[in-house]
């Protein structure tokens, strides 16, 4: 156990300089990081929200919603593809959205095949290899089709919608202008939002909350107003809410939806903040064509299912861009204005788990825990050179040596340092000098038997380094676990104990070993006080 | 000349507290047990789902006076309790309904924060967390997932490294352990949340390490004493791991305390379970383990023809073997 070949005390020793270049920038300002050359490691540790202050913000989409509006479009196409069939329009009755299928009646029993045909067209197979179809067509009855959506074809839909919901989040937090937000999708359904360091959590939870879907519609100018505050509209026509409060009867149909946006800002008309859009070439003259069709009615502008105004066309709008007016201040102008330039949201999230942390919050942690973790250290140190003298500071080194490693692994591998893995840290210095008190103490139980110097200090590492092996293979498997299940700062918690656990074998066996056994060579010392 | 906290050479019959230490721990688990069921956990936001909020104040608010402003609000029934210092109150709400409505979270938000900056000057909000009913179930799930499948994890551990009755003895300890750290969270009725389910399983970690250690000793002079009577065996072996057991508590006790009083007030459930965990974990792997092998009639004689027969590695196995053949000389 005792004897050391070259090649090992060099590799100890040079796995020790890696780590402590590791632990190195952790020590310094990150502006002075940031000037180092690039040859040395200048990688700092990631701290956590909960240390550095922030919003960590958990969203999910509803797969429902994705299944309505796949519905929707289904039943808009199927109305189109039926008129436009290849012989001549196929006459169908009855066309319904019911228990999660569309379905719709042929008039003509002649025409079942060819409406089939039709259908089966507008289906698409799911991924490249599979044979399996994003809608499936059946008939029921003799004559009643139904188009259902495929399990298999609304989970790639979802996945479609969740990839650019998280790219259009991205687009929207970046207009804040907040600094390294983190947008991870988690699952099927969920995106967790994580921004450090924001002064202003609400503008950025009300950003993400809103689906941000523009359209352009009619209003009802015939629907009767009695009816209307009853909640009852004209076929045709559904009552929607005013944002200013109320409620007006509009068209189902929309004239031109906010997807062909290029452009939106917030500006001033009459002294009134107000949002300015501009239209990509294809919406402009569709705008025109339609404000043109329509001069002289009242138009409604609606968003998420609320009508934000409803301004009366007073001339078509050729040039593609109009103007939101409406009971705006500075704030939600701006607001709309980053909300339509980013997009809309292809389905609606949820805030279902928020947590912010104020930065003072963070900092009152950070120094604690680093107090904590000093004192710990300098008290069992102390304990550990009392209770066993020249091996005690042996352990004391690798203490310090393993604190350092830690540190370096964490920097190097980038994992992120949470409030719990502080404490994780801290508990780390007060059970890694276990590994020494097992060997120190088979060293005094050999020394007692009567076994000479060499001989109790070789038997003592060789019996506990079995016993250091299980009680830490042990460990790992359970900071493992906790790693798998744990959730946010456990995870970090996780995260340093198993580091932790690795790198006190290394330094408070072997490096201590290596230490232990330079000092017997150079000295041959005959009594040993432990 | 360093010094001992444990002098050499103890010689304490654990063995024959057994059946106190047995009692006790019967004792212990059915109290914490009736505790659990009786008064339950003070769950936190993690678990129940709802708002927290953390706020600062200048100097310390009467609890009555700011319970009653948050009750005016019309925002659910409100609890609050001192965090750290009187200073920091934490005021925990329900979350209004519909949930995931997170404009209806936020203005519950701004309406609690300008009611405290009304009444209390200087007022800071350090921290706001919202857990919805749905995401709260999933950590409940998550977190007993974690605990059950480290005990599995930790039992066919031993098993496959020592013989199934250390696995036995040590799984039935760590049971115990945790349901005494419960038992402890219903009766002081600490906060119960995310951090603490990490605490038990550390505590898992730690109580293990001592029982790890204890029976690897029991095994080592089962192998070295075959003819011994096992109470004395235990007896022994107990003692002789005792100086071990005694310093590495009081250093892992050391950072604890460290911790719990100079660390971050977040973490003080966190930290108050470790501490009571660690000493509940050496006494039930001193006094309740390694006696519990006697209990199960295990035998140094019996153990060697188990680890001939076949359990454990073949180089067990084999080194089984040898000793066996020692023995018999």
């Amino acid at each position: 156990m005792l004897d050391f070949p070259r090649w090992k005390i060099w590799m100890t020793l040079a796995t020790l300089l890696v780590g402590t270049l590791f632990a190195v920038p952790n020590f310094f300002p990150a502006e002075t990081v940031a000037n180092w050359p690039a040859f040395v490691p200048r990688q700092q540790m990631n701290l956590g929200l909960d240390l550095r202050g922030g919003s960590h913000i958990l969203l999910e989409a509803d797969a429902s919603d994705v299944r309505k509006s796949r519905l929707e479009t289904l039943e808009e196409i199927a109305r189109t593809e039926l008129r436009q069939a290849d012989d001549g329009a196929i006459p169908f009755l009855d066309m319904s959205m019911r228990d999660g299928a569309i379905s719709f009646t042929v008039r003509n029993p002649t025409d079942v095949d060819r409406a089939v045909e039709a259908m089966r067209a507008i289906s698409r197979p799911v991924g490249q290899l599979s044979a399996t179809r994003d809608v499936d067509v059946s008939v029921v009855d003799g004559n009643r089709v139904v188009l259902r959506p495929t399990d298999a074809g609304i989970a790639a839909e979802t996945d479609a919608a969740m990839k650019q919901a998280v790219e259009v989040i991205r687009r929207r937090i970046d207009e804040l202008g907040t600094r390294e937000p983190t947008i991870i999708r988690q699952g099927d359904t969920r995106i967790v939002v994580q921004v450090p360091g924001l002064q202003n959590p609400e503008a950025l939870k009300s950003l993400l909350g809103k689906t941000a879907k523009l359209e352009f519609r009619l209003v009802d100018v015939d629907a009767d107003p009695a009816q209307v505050a009853q909640g009852r509209a004209p076929p045709g026509s559904q009552v929607l809410p005013m944002v200013e409060g109320g409620a007006i009867a509009v068209k189902r149909r929309v004239l031109i939806s906010g997807d062909q946006l290029v452009d939106s800002q917030p500006t001033f008309q009459d002294g009134m903040p107000v949002v300015s859009f501009r239209f990509d070439s294809v919406g402009g003259k569709r705008f025109a064509k339609a404000t043109q069709e329509n001069t002289g009615k009242p138009f409604a502008i609606v968003l998420d299912g609320k009508v934000i105004s409803a301004p009366r066309i007073n001339e078509p709008i050729l040039g593609g861009s109009g103007i939101i007016s409406g009971n705006f201040t500075t704030e939600s102008a701006n607001e709309l204005a980053i909300l339509l330039r980013s997009g809309k949201l292809p389905v609606a999230l949820k805030v279902i788990e928020e947590r912010t942390i104020g930065p003072d919050l963070g900092a009152d942690s950070i120094r604690a825990g680093t107090l904590a973790a000093i004192v710990a250290t300098i008290a069992v140190a102390t304990l550990m050179i009392v209770t066993y003298g020249r091996f005690g500071v042996y352990a004391c080194i690798a203490l310090v040596l393993n604190v350092i490693l830690i540190l370096g692994v964490m920097s190097g591998i980038g994992a992120t340092l949470t409030l719990p893995g502080i404490a994780g840290l801290v508990l780390t210095i007060g059970a890694a000098v276990d590994a020494n008190v097992l060997i120190n103490e088979r060293i005094r139980e050999e020394q007692r038997k009567g076994r000479n110097v060499f001989n109790s200090v070789d038997t003592g590492f060789r019996e506990a380094t079995r016993t250091i092996w299980d009680a830490n293979s042990l460990n790992i498997i359970v900071a493992i676990i906790m790693f798998i299940f744990g959730t946010g700062p456990i995870k970090g918690f996780a995260v340093v104990l198993s580091i932790g656990i690795a790198t006190s074998v290394f330094t408070n066996v072997t490096v201590v070993r290596l230490m232990v056994s330079n000092w017997l060579v150079r000295t041959r010392p005959t009594a040993l006080h432990i | 000349m360093p010094m001992k906290f444990v002098p050499d050479n103890t010689n304490i019959p654990f063995v024959s507290f057994r059946f106190i230490a047995f009692g006790l721990t019967l004792l212990l688990t059915l109290g914490s047990l009736a505790l659990l069921a009786t008064r339950g956990l003070n769950l936190g936001v993690d678990f129940r789902g709802g708002l927290t909020i953390e706020s600062e104040f200048k100097t310390a608010p009467k609890l009555d006076e700011l319970r009653s402003q948050m009750d005016e609000l019309g925002v659910g029934q409100s609890a609050l309790t001192e965090f750290g210092s009187p200073r920091n109150i934490l005021i925990r709400l329900p979350l209004p309904e519909p949930q995931g409505d997170d404009a209806a979270v936020q203005k519950v938000v701004a309406k609690v924060s300008s009611e405290l900056k009304d009444n209390y000057p200087g007022v800071t909000i350090r921290r706001v967390e919202s857990v919805s009913g749905k995401v709260s179930g999933e950590l409940i799930q998550k977190g007993i997932t974690a605990v059950l499948l480290s005990m599995l994890a930790v039992a066919v551990f031993t098993w496959f490294r020592f013989e199934w009755y250390f696995g036995i003895s040590t799984v039935v300890a760590l049971i115990h352990d945790i349901i005494v750290t419960l038992g402890f969270f219903a009766l002081t009725q600490l906060e119960f949340d995310l951090n603490v389910i990490a605490a038990i399983l550390t505590i898992v970690g730690y109580s293990l390490n001592d029982k790890v250690v204890i029976d690897d000793r029991i095994r080592e002079n089962m192998r070295k004493f075959r003819k011994m009577d096992m109470g004395s065996l235990i007896d022994q072996s107990v003692n002789e791991t005792l100086p071990r057991t005694v310093m590495t508590t009081v250093t892992i006790l050391i950072a604890l305390l460290v911790l719990l009083f100079l660390g971050p007030d977040v973490i003080f459930g966190f930290t108050a379970a470790m501490v009571l965990g660690i000493f509940v974990g050496t006494y039930s792997s001193v006094f309740v383990s390694s006696s519990l092998l006697l209990t199960m009639g295990v035998t140094p004689d019996k153990a060697a023809a188990d680890a001939i027969r076949g359990e454990g590695t073949a180089e067990e196995r084999a080194k089984a073997r040898k000793a066996a053949e020692r023995g018999r000389v």
